[in-house]
């Protein structure tokens, strides 16, 4: 995420808006935004229902029977169509956000 | 005759540490330090010969150095820490479930509406009106 948001000026000069998504609440998402700089919104999907509709469900990810969500990148594009992801089997290995301008310079 | 001290071992041992405890706070920060942990492994690899130096003139040139016990021990506590390691990077990180029900490229995204942290619910469709597209990263969060 700390790349995408070094990037982000390249998504918005593309006309691209990009948004986060976790079950974290969004009190938590604001004390993630102040300690990381994060400038783009965190969403906050605190049942994993958009998590699930998504397919990116890791359930009981964080123990105790709570749902989380897989780390996991889409590019939508104005119609609603998914036209790239990233599905990494690798908590350490994320998208590079060039991968993700690449395919937006696709659209 | 007193012995040296045996600089070699602890500066392996320290290296060692430095390797070990560098990945989080440093090299993860740049996808090309962090894909393939290098950086930390060549740490690795340097805080081991030293070590290995140092262990070698404790036991081969004992009348001049000191280090036989120290040196085993961290040698001993360094394999443990390169094990962690690559325990962490090869086998931690990736449980996390397959993404085999992810929704594939060409597939429509299902539309949602969420709080943002400030609260205010945000649309992905009025997203999609304003803008040529949505990039969406889902992340694990701190719950």
């Amino acid at each position: 995420m700390r790349g995408f948001e070094q990037h982000l000026n390249e998504f918005h000069q593309r006309g691209i808006e990009v948004v986060a998504v976790s079950v974290d609440s969004p009190g938590e998402s604001q004390k993630l935004c102040q300690s990381q700089g994060y400038t783009f919104p965190l969403l906050s999907d605190a049942k994993a229902e958009t998590i699930r509709q998504y397919g990116v469900l890791h359930a009981n990810g964080a123990g105790a029977g709570k749902d989380i969500a897989r780390p996991a990148e889409f590019l939508v594009d104005a119609a609603g169509t998914i036209r790239w992801e990233n599905l990494t089997d690798d908590i350490r290995v994320r998208a590079r956000p060039q991968s993700a301008l690449m395919a937006v310079d696709r659209l | 005759m007193k012995r040296k001290r045996n600089i070699l071992i602890w500066a392996g041992f320290v290296t060692v540490l430095a390797a070990f405890a560098s990945y989080i706070p440093l090299f993860a920060s740049f996808p090309a330090t962090r894909d393939f942990p290098w950086a930390n492994y060549l740490l690795f690899l340097i805080g081991g010969a030293l070590l290995a130096a140092g262990v070698r003139r404790a036991f081969h040139d004992s009348a001049q150095y000191r280090g036989k016990i120290s040196g085993s021990i961290l040698s001993a506590l360094s394999a443990l820490l390169l094990a962690f390691f690559v325990l962490g990077v090869t086998y931690f990180s990736k449980q996390i479930p397959p993404a085999r029900g992810a929704l594939r490229v060409g597939q429509k995204a299902p539309a949602f509406m969420l709080p943002d942290s400030a609260g205010k619910q945000v649309s992905s469709s009025d997203l999609l009106q304003n803008h040529r597209g949505l990039v969406l990263i889902f992340y694990r969060g701190y719950w």
